[in-house]
This record gives structure tokens, sequence and C-alpha cells, in this order.
């Protein structure tokens, strides 16, 4: 009941999407609350992607609705979803590959300020968008590399750019796709710290297989099979969940 | 009303003995780029090359038209692995932009080559002496040669169509078209499979350019020229598609004849603009996939 | 710890702001373009052309190299260009310079129409829309030849004194100086526009352009506008071939012209801003001194050359300094 109360920063009511035969959204209610550390576990094909691609509007739905603070943003375009605070990170590292860490960065922070389609004035002369791409660097410890070029960097260095560029977009609602998919378990401690440090007003979603890393940054878990959601509660309950159990023990066992 | 009728059975007729070439020539330029993900704008340099071969074997050597275009066709998909292996095979998967450049490079050597060895004009070709004039079909006559084309095509088509379908090959093509990777992953070589469709593609490419020497002539611009014939067919129908192109040649085909026929004067606006209008509605083509 | 920040930062802010900021080599093609027209007297035609061609890659530079877009059919805003600075030169209406505003007006009004269509789509559909745009304009030229003059070319162009002033000499002194300031303006302008952000975040888009969806750029929008200033710059070229040769004929649209423009901005170096200003004018040299030896084989050299370039020297001649630079640097 108490979750019910709190107002919901992001909300699906029905969501619904197919390609021809395949479902992949089949009437999908969501609620993330203001501040959420949740999780969306599901085995392979389970929708897990295609949900996050028709909260941030790479999709579009073929019905039901999707709300931001209660207001109403399923006509929206993927950028204006954004303006209005919805982030995402990408399962594959989806950076400017040739550019430097830093103008990563800054160019997330010039397009939230809107000065991005700015044709008169050098983009060097902006010194408060650089100071502010520094400053989150200097957080999430990037800043020795901050001039480097994202190509160059270890893969678990640039998992972290990705959480840095979406950071610079000052989310409300912040959906990472599996943050540490690919990075050698060495280097994951340093991302699952950094999600640990995220603002607490922004509301977390975590995308992800690797039910440590669930367990150990969720308060809440949705557990998604074949586009539906089959039970959503505490970690506990869900680690006690029968039906769970099967589909991750069942997907264990194709594994 | 009759005269109407008429016309429309010549443009039907004529627009079919067109749309056979241009499928030919351009379903294995639809296989490279949907196969492989490469723009070849050099397709038709395989046709140029197999109409030179045609008319050369013929008209210099004396050779028959069934054995020239057999001659071609193994001649230019030979050389076409060769391409394929030292050049277009490093720039799969790659930039776009470096497919664009290499192959235009090789159109314009393929205009200087023509020029060097056949000289500026259009090739001679004269069909066999038994494909020669008219034939009559009850209610009308047709020229003869058309008439081959389009039975020819119709052969040629129904029977690459059913080898695409029953064969193991054809069976492989359409899996790797559809998901490379899952291709890939359940065994399928892939790299000898994509040399073997190019050198197909080519192949056939030299047999439409070799049997539509009347309708396309064999001139050093050849590659230049029609190109904007073969990625209209090509992306009209589908990247990939083996049956989309077909809709798209008859359609060109047809439409390419009517507005010569009644139209002449704005005829290739036309042409252009429908094309313009059909990607607009459907961007990945009649029977792309989505 | 805060002073090493502050280092990081202000060389960030450095690195950032050399970019926009002139560096010697810059100033390499005007000294060459001046010393050219006291060395060269005799070629100051060859050398207008040259001038217009390199804004002519210059505005390819834009969409290929900064935005991405892979274009066939530059020529078509090349040549509306021109037929627009022809048109109003041949019915009395001769300034050139206002020749010039219009046929950048008219170039860019047809590259946003177009752009709207044409770049809603990806890959060889996009590729296809361009050339479509270029061909359907080159027929429709070509069919109109009692305002166009086909293939012939237009009749009866008069091109009036720059400002009421210089008058275009038989020499082609004006002509030469008129083109080396429009494309130093041009030049200018662009330059500006690349280290904008607008024009970082051009580069942002062919980087990767699901990124830039993700950071909540307009990606469509960014690109049209991108589109549209490119169209008007080779608009601009193409009217002042049109008005220093007083000549328009439907080749200026056709598709041989977006095909030379990348060779030779390919030549020179894609993405650099640089490149233009090298490989327009070593293409136009070879090709004024060889194709008229033997213009059968020129387009298999050039042809050869290309397929070189693709396979062994991407960068263009631009690449192929930074590699020695870089070489040279290491050896150090």
């Amino acid at each position: 009941m108490s979750v019910t109360a709190t107002p919901a920063a992001l909300e699906t009511r029905g969501l619904c999407k197919n390609f021809g035969a395949l479902t992949v959204a089949n009437s999908i209610d969501f609620r993330l609350v203001r501040g959420a550390r949740q999780a969306l576990i599901g085995p392979n094909g389970a929708g897990k992607t295609s949900f996050v691609n028709l909260v941030t509007g790479v999709l579009h739905p073929n019905d039901g609705r999707i709300l931001l603070d209660g207001a109403d943003i399923t006509p929206l375009s993927q950028a204006q979803r954004v303006k209005r605070g919805i982030v995402r990170t990408f399962q594959i590292t989806t950076l400017f590959r040739g550019l430097s860490v830093l103008e990563n960065v800054t160019l997330a922070v010039s397009e939230r300020l809107g000065s991005g389609g700015d044709i008169h004035r050098p983009a060097g002369s902006r010194r408060h968008i650089i100071d502010e791409a520094y400053a989150l660097l200097e957080r999430l410890g990037l800043h020795d590399e901050a001039l480097r070029p994202v190509k160059e960097l270890a893969y678990g260095r640039q998992r972290l750019v990705e959480i840095a560029v979406a950071l610079g977009l000052s989310p409300k609602v912040l959906l990472l796709d599996e943050p540490a998919a690919g990075v050698p378990s060495s280097e994951s401690g340093t991302i699952v710290d950094t999600i640990e440090r995220l603002p607490a007003d922004i509301a977390l979603l975590i995308i992800e297989h690797d039910m440590d890393l669930v367990f150990r940054l969720a308060r809440r878990i949705t557990v998604m099979v074949a586009g539906q959601i089959l039970v959503e509660g505490a970690p506990q309950e869900i680690a006690a969940d029968a039906r769970v159990r099967q589909v991750y023990l069942g997907e264990r066992a194709h594994a | 009303m009759s005269e109407i009728l008429s016309a429309a059975v010549s443009i039907g007729f004529f627009g079919l003995a067109f749309a056979m070439v241009l499928y030919l020539i351009s379903v294995g330029l639809s296989v490279t780029m949907g196969l492989m993900g490469f723009i070849n704008l050099a397709h038709g340099v395989f046709a140029m090359f197999g109409g030179y071969a045609v008319t050369t074997l013929m008209n210099d050597y004396g050779m028959p038209f069934w054995l020239s275009l057999v001659c071609a066709v193994v001649i230019v998909a030979a050389i076409s692995v060769v391409f394929e292996r030292v050049l277009y095979r490093r720039l799969y998967g790659g930039d776009e932009l470096d497919q664009v450049l290499l192959t235009i490079g090789l159109v314009f050597m393929s205009v200087a080559v023509a020029k060097y060895f056949w000289g500026p004009l259009a090739q001679l070709f004269q069909p066999p002496l038994a494909l020669r004039g008219q034939v009559d079909l009850g209610f009308r006559e047709f020229p003869a040669y058309r008439s081959f084309l389009v039975v020819c095509g119709a052969v040629l088509v129904t029977g690459l169509w059913l080898a695409l379908d029953r064969t193991r090959f054809g069976a492989k093509i359409r899996a790797a078209v559809d998901n490379l990777r899952m291709a890939q992953a359940v065994g399928i070589n892939t790299s000898g499979l994509f040399t073997v469709a190019f050198a197909l593609g080519s192949g056939l490419a030299a047999l439409g350019g070799g049997l539509g020497a009347e309708l396309l002539p064999i001139y050093p611009g050849y590659a230049t020229d029609y190109l904007v014939y073969f990625l209209i067919v090509v992306s009209v129908g589908g990247l990939g598609s083996i049956r989309g192109p077909f809709l798209a040649a008859l359609l060109l085909g047809i439409a390419d004849t009517a507005f010569k026929y009644l139209l002449p004067e704005i005829g290739s606006f036309f042409i252009y603009a429908l094309t313009l209008l059909l990607l607009m509605w459907r961007p990945r083509g009649l029977v792309g996939h989505s | 710890m805060a002073a090493v920040a502050e280092r990081i930062i202000a060389s960030a802010a450095e690195t950032f702001a050399r970019r926009h900021r002139f560096s010697w080599y810059e100033a390499l093609p005007w000294v060459v373009a001046l010393g050219g027209y006291f060395a060269f007297p005799d070629y100051l035609a060859l050398g207008s052309q040259i001038l217009a061609t390199v804004l002519f890659a210059l505005s390819v530079d834009l969409v290929l190299g900064y935005a991405g877009i892979i274009t066939l059919g530059q020529a078509a805003f090349f040549g509306t260009g021109a037929y627009a600075a022809g048109l109003l030169a041949a019915h009395g209406m001769g300034a050139p310079v206002i020749g010039l505003l219009v046929a950048a007006a008219v170039a860019a009004l047809v590259g946003l129409i177009s752009g709207i269509v044409v770049l809603r789509t990806h890959g060889l559909t996009q590729l296809m829309m361009t050339l479509m745009v270029a061909v359907m304009l080159h027929e429709a030229a070509n069919k109109a030849n009692t305002v166009t003059g086909g293939a012939d070319g237009l009749q009866g162009m008069e091109v009036s004194p720059v400002f009421g002033v210089f008058h275009f000499d038989l020499y082609g002194n004006t002509a030469y100086f008129y083109c080396l300031a429009v494309l130093f303006i041009c030049w200018f302008l662009l330059r500006r526009i690349v280290h904008s952000p607008f024009g970082r975040s051009l580069t942002g888009i062919r980087e990767n352009e699901a990124r830039m969806h993700a950071i909540g750029s307009p990606v469509f929008r960014r690109r049209l506008v991108a589109y549209t200033i490119s169209a008007a710059m080779a608009g601009v070229s193409g009217a002042l071939v049109a008005q220093t040769t007083q000549f328009v004929a439907t080749d200026a649209l056709g598709f041989e012209r977006s095909g030379n423009v990348l060779i030779m901005l390919l030549l020179g170096g894609i993405g650099r801003l640089y490149g233009a200003f090298i490989g327009v004018p070593l293409y136009m040299i070879a090709q004024d001194r060889f194709a008229a030896i033997d213009p059968v084989y020129w387009y298999f050299w050039i042809g050869l050359l290309l397929v070189l370039m693709v396979m062994f020297a991407r960068g263009g001649v631009i690449g192929i300094i930074d590699r020695i630079g870089a070489f040279v640097r290491r050896r150090r």
C-alpha cells in the first residue's frame, strides 16, 4: 500500500507492443517510484530491452500509455523524453568512440542545456559546460582519462563513461541496461560502487542478468517473462517465489 | 478502342521483355546488397562485360549465340570471384562510403577499359537467325527476339526461384539474408556462401547484359548510364529480396515502355519521381525486411 | 588536487578552443592562391574553376564528413545555383552578388525540401533518394530546353561588373579574385559552423547516431539544417561557375559532377575541412594536364587511384601527412 501512495516517477499502463506474431510487451502495468532502486529481470527474450525501448521512445507501443510524474508522454519523441528526464544506458556500449571522454559528456550536457544546436559561438567558449562535465568525471573517478579517446579505454571504463554521459543529462528516471555486461569481475566492483552512489532522488531501473548484482543493488525486483510481468516484490520475496525459481533455474539449466 | 487495346498489349509485351532483362541483371545486386550489406555501384560492370563477351564471341569468333552466352556467364562469374576475394571482401560490414567510392572507382575504370578494347561506339548485336523477324501469336505478330526474351526470362526466373526454394544452397542463402549471425552460428560457411552468391549474381548479370544487348546497347558508358535503372529495381524491390526486384523490374519495365510510348518528352522524369514516391511510401522497398 | 583539476579543465577548454583558433597552416591555401595568381597568369580561368569547385567540395564535406550523409546528388544543388544565377543574368539581372544570394536561397530551398524527404531514410534508400533528386532535376532541365538551353547551354548570359565596379575581364583577373573572396567568406562561415556546438553535434551524429538520440538530440533537425546549409553553399559554387564562365548547361546537374566531387574530397581527406583545398586542385590540375592528352585513360587512372585509396590511404593526402607526422613524433 505504501508503495502506491508514493507518486510514481514513471508508470506504464497496459503497454502493448508486437512485431507481427511476436509479442514483446503484453499489457504491461509498471510503476517506478521516486528514488527507486529497482531491478528488472527475466530470461533472454523476455522483452526487457524492448520495454526500455518503449519507455525511452525508440519503439512506439501499439497500445497503452507511458506517464512521467503523472503526465502522459506516450506521443513524445525520444529526444523530448530525454529532455523531460528519461535517460538510458545501453547494454552494448554506445558512445562516440573517436571523441574524448570529456567531449562525450560535454555533448550530453550541452544538449541538456539546449545549446547543442548553437551554430554561432565556438564550442570551446562554453566554460560552464566543460566545468560541469569535468566535475561529473571527477565524481566517477574518470577525470584522469578525461582527454583520452573513448576507444582507447578498457571496456570497464567505457561502461563508466556510459553512466557519466547519462548523468550529464540530469535524469529523473535512469534505465541502466545491463550496466556491467561484458565487464571482467575485477572491474565490475567499480561499476556497482558507482551505481550505489548515484543521487538518491533518481528513480533507477536496472535491467540485469547477474543475480549477485541485482540482489546487491535492488530494493525491489520485477520479473518479466514473455512480455508480461510475472511478479514484483522485495528481493527476499522474489528469491523465495516458486515461479521465479522455476523460470530462473529453468534458464540456468539451458545455459 | 482496338487501337488502345493494341497499344496496351504492345506496352505490356515490350515492357515485359525489358523487365526480364532488368531483373536478370539486378537480382544479383539485390543479393549482394542484402546478404553482404554491400553498396555495390559497380554491378552494371559485370552486365556490360557479359554483353561485350557475347557480342565479341559472336561477331569476331563466329561462336553460336547460345555458346557465347554460356561462355560469357562463365568468364564473368570467374572474374567476379577474383574481385570479390581481392576487393569486395575487405569492405564487408565496413563503411558504406568506402563501398560507394571503391565501386565508383571500378565503374570509372570499366569505362576506360571498354573504350580501349572496343572503342566508343555501341556493339553490333544480331540475334541468331532463328530469332529474327516476327512471330505470329494468332491475334497479332510480335518481334521474335523480344518474345524469346520473355519466354527465356520466365524460364530462368522460375528456375532461379525453384533453385533458391528447393536446394540446400538456396536455403543457406535465404537463412543468411534473414539472419547472418544465426546462419553463422548454425555452422553455415558464410565466407564461401558470399563468394558463390556473388559469382552467381555476376553471372546472371552477364547473362542479362548479353541477352539484353538489343535493349540496353553495350557501350563504354553502360555501367554509369544504366546504373540508375539497376538501383531503382533493387531499392524499390527491397534489399536482399529475390521476388521483390522482380515486381520492381516489372513496374519499371512497363512504366518505362509506357512513358516512352505515350509521353516521350517527360517519361524519365516521371519514372524518377515515381521511384522517389515509392521510396517515401516504403523506404525498405516493396518486399523489404522490416 | 584542486589545482590538478583546474589544470585539466584548462587544458580541456584549451583543446576545444584550439580547434577554432587559427593556426599558421590555415593561411597556406590563401597564400598559395595569391601566389598562384602571380605565378600562373595564363591559368586564371582554371584557377577560378578550382576555387569555385573547392567551395563545392566544402559543401560536400559538411554533409558527408561531418553529418555522415552519403550523397550521390550534390550536383542537384550546384546545378540549381548555376541555373538560378544563369537565368537571372540572361534576363537582365546580371548583378553578380545578387545572383549569388538568389542562387544560395533557391538551392537552400531545394535542399530543405529534398532534405525533409531524403533524411528520413538510411543507407541505400537514402543514397538512392539523393540520386533521384539530382536525376529528376537533370531530366527537368533537359526537357525544359526552351528555358535552359538543354545540353547546349543557356544562351545570352550577361554578368554585370562586381559591385558595379569590377568588370569581368578576358584574362580572368576579376573572376579569380571574385571566386577567391566568395570562397574565403564561405570557408570562414563553414569553419565557424563546424567548430560550434552544432558542428560538434553533427560529428556526434556521424560517430554514433543512436547515442545522439539517447542524449536527446533532435538528430533529424540537425541533419536537415546541415543539409540546407550545404545545399546553399553548393548553390553558390554553381553560381560562381556560371557567372565566371558565362555558361550553364545540363551537365551542371549531372551524376559525374556528384561523383567527381566525392573523389576530389577523398583525395584530399574527408571530414577535415582542408581536404577540399588539397584534393580539388590536385584533381583538377591533373585533369587539365592529362585529360587533354588522353581523356580515355584519365578515367582509368582516376578509378584505379580511387580503388587504391579506399584500400590503402583512406584519409587522403591529409591522412598521409598525419601519419608521417605521427611517425616523426614517435621517432623523436
